[in-house]
């Protein structure tokens, strides 16, 4: 299934990738750590703030009843994109992060105490090991962490085997923010739900690589970023069951999330606005409204499949540098190569990447216990979108040959 | 030779680079001659952790001058840290504590020094100040 337009066409909805950097083109390969964002989204937001600001939900004229409107849309959209059951189930937050911190504060308050465990998965980005840390320090809980091997791919057994009478959730990764493995979460679910377990899933590397359904996954919960699928940042999606987010309590009080307030007594307003307190980010809801409206335009399925050949390009051409070492060979993958040439420090290599106006992330990655797993420091990361080019894959394969040379 | 004289000879140096690939080159070729560092000195409390990279650093005062060995897991980091040494190392402290870095800025080398960055140089800088300040604070006590 061939994309809805041509990638030159594509490339222009996108005014960022003309960009240069120190007189070369810019070649970016940063994608996982945030993507950038077409026109339809600039404009949208920048049309709702010359002809339609105005507070959400408070208003009796006509620009709040405007903006409040765009923004209940904006729910239905993202309800639609991952299949959600209900509209009241989106939750509009900051961030992936700020999802998953909801979630373990207030489903950790409401379901966690002494003794219980919650299982994390080896491979979890810090956003869903810390939240989940401090639930367990706050309550005496135990973090169990399901291990995986060499390739990338989680010990199912071991996690089959993990799951006791005292877990209360699971939390894991759809797709590796590092080794770009796509877990089997529908099967994680399963196992979890034949105990009456819920699982917390993090969309973060997930919801931007083809067709995301939350009703065939099953899961509990999934979380995601608005500024890593080609919307703006600041706004992140919490989607849950209606059943469990009822019965969670809130995690912030304010506005827009209370029926009734008075000195005594404060009754809670009913979801999705119970968990939604304060002004929300609402330009940024109706933003990411706009990019997911045009990956769908696009076709996610083709999406992912152009994806999936620009994957294959880069890691036939890094792996036929000497001594090079990928990080995720799983067989259900991502467009993302982690690697590292020979004993080469990643710092250099990206400093000299960057020189030539390659964009990729060295470090960590926000995921030191999998480098810990690897027994390295850190590694080279290449994400790529929809919108790289052949022509970009090689200038990154030469670059790295490059720095390889000058390096080694 | 004074901290600014010697600044301005690797600003000079630097300005016959005419590319970022030939400074980088040059930066490579500094980390590797700097000498090797003493291993037994490689302990966490020399250690400054960085996100992208890790810097060590010993210093030894023989009540007039400093010496600094320095070492970095990244080769141009090593590099940086290289001409950091040249510039503070045999420095009394109130040379050091005097000196205004410019010579970084100066060779383009600026980001490398912003806290984002997160390479242990900016770090690196600020314990070469510090040991200064120790080493100058126990002189005047002695």
């Amino acid at each position: 299934m061939p994309l809805a337009k041509s990638i030159e066409a594509i490339r222009a909805d996108f005014p960022i990738l003309v960009t240069t950097v120190y007189g070369k083109p810019l070649v970016y390969l940063d994608n996982g750590a945030t993507t950038q964002k077409p026109l339809q989204v600039i404009q949208t937001m920048d049309e709702l703030y010359r002809t339609a600001n105005a507070n959400v939900h408070r208003g009796v004229h006509r620009l709040s009843d405007m903006v409040s409107e765009r923004y209940e849309a904006a729910r239905e959209t993202v309800r639609t994109f991952i299949n959600a059951p209900r509209r009241e189930e989106v939750i509009f937050t900051a961030n992936t992060t700020a999802s998953i911190n909801a979630v373990a504060f207030s489903f950790g308050e409401r379901f966690v105490g002494e003794g219980d465990e919650i299982i994390i998965s080896g491979m979890e980005h810090h956003a869903n090991i810390v939240p989940w840390q401090m639930l367990c320090e706050r309550k005496g809980s135990k973090l169990k962490v399901i291990p995986f091997s060499d390739e990338g791919v989680l010990d199912l057994e071991a996690y089959r085997n993990m799951i006791s009478g005292r877990t209360r959730i699971v939390a894991v990764t759809h797709v590796s923010n590092v080794l770009g493995t796509v877990n089997p979460v529908k099967e994680i679910v399963a196992e979890a739900h034949r105990h009456g377990i819920p699982v917390l899933v993090d969309g973060a590397q997930g919801i931007q690589h083809g067709t995301v359904d939350v009703t065939e996954i099953g899961c509990d919960f999934y979380v995601f970023s608005g500024h890593k699928v080609y919307g703006p940042n600041g706004i992140g999606v919490l989607y849950g069951r209606a059943e469990l987010l009822n019965e969670m309590p809130p995690y912030q009080g304010g506005g827009d999330m209370v029926a009734n307030v008075t000195f005594e007594k404060t009754t809670y307003n009913e979801l999705p606005f119970k968990f939604e307190a304060g002004t929300t980010n609402f330009t940024g809801a109706i933003g990411m409204a706009a990019a997911l409206d045009y990956l769908t335009g696009l076709g996610r399925e083709a999406v992912a499949e152009r994806e999936q050949a620009l994957l294959a390009q880069a890691t036939a051409g890094l792996s036929a540098i000497d001594g090079m070492r990928i990080f995720g060979t799983a067989p259900h993958k991502v467009s993302v190569v982690s690697f590292l040439p020979g004993k080469i420090h990643q710092y250099d290599a990206g400093m000299i990447l960057d020189k030539m106006g390659i964009a990729v992330r060295t470090g960590t990655h926000c995921a030191q216990p999998l480098m810990e797993r690897y027994g390295i420091s850190g590694n080279i990361r290449a994400s790529i979108a929809f919108y790289n080019t052949e022509e970009e894959i090689e200038a990154l394969v030469n670059g790295v040959r490059k720095a390889t040379e000058m390096l080694g | 030779m004074t901290i600014n004289e010697l600044q301005d000879q690797i600003i000079e140096e630097f300005a016959q680079f005419g590319d970022w690939m030939e400074r980088y080159e040059y930066l490579i070729e500094m980390g590797r001659e700097l000498p090797p560092f003493d291993e037994t000195h490689r302990k966490p409390d020399f250690l400054i952790e960085g996100c992208q990279s890790r810097v060590w650093l010993y210093p030894s005062f023989n009540d007039v001058v400093i010496t600094f060995e320095a070492d970095s897991d990244a080769l141009i980091t090593r590099g940086i840290v290289a001409l950091l040494v040249k510039v503070f190392s045999g420095r009394t402290p109130d040379e050091i504590l005097g000196a205004d870095l410019y010579f970084i800025d100066r060779i383009g080398l600026k980001e490398n020094l912003s806290p984002t960055r997160s390479n242990g140089l900016l770090a690196m800088i600020k314990q070469m100040r510090l040991y200064a300040l120790a080493y100058k604070s126990k002189t005047e006590h002695s």
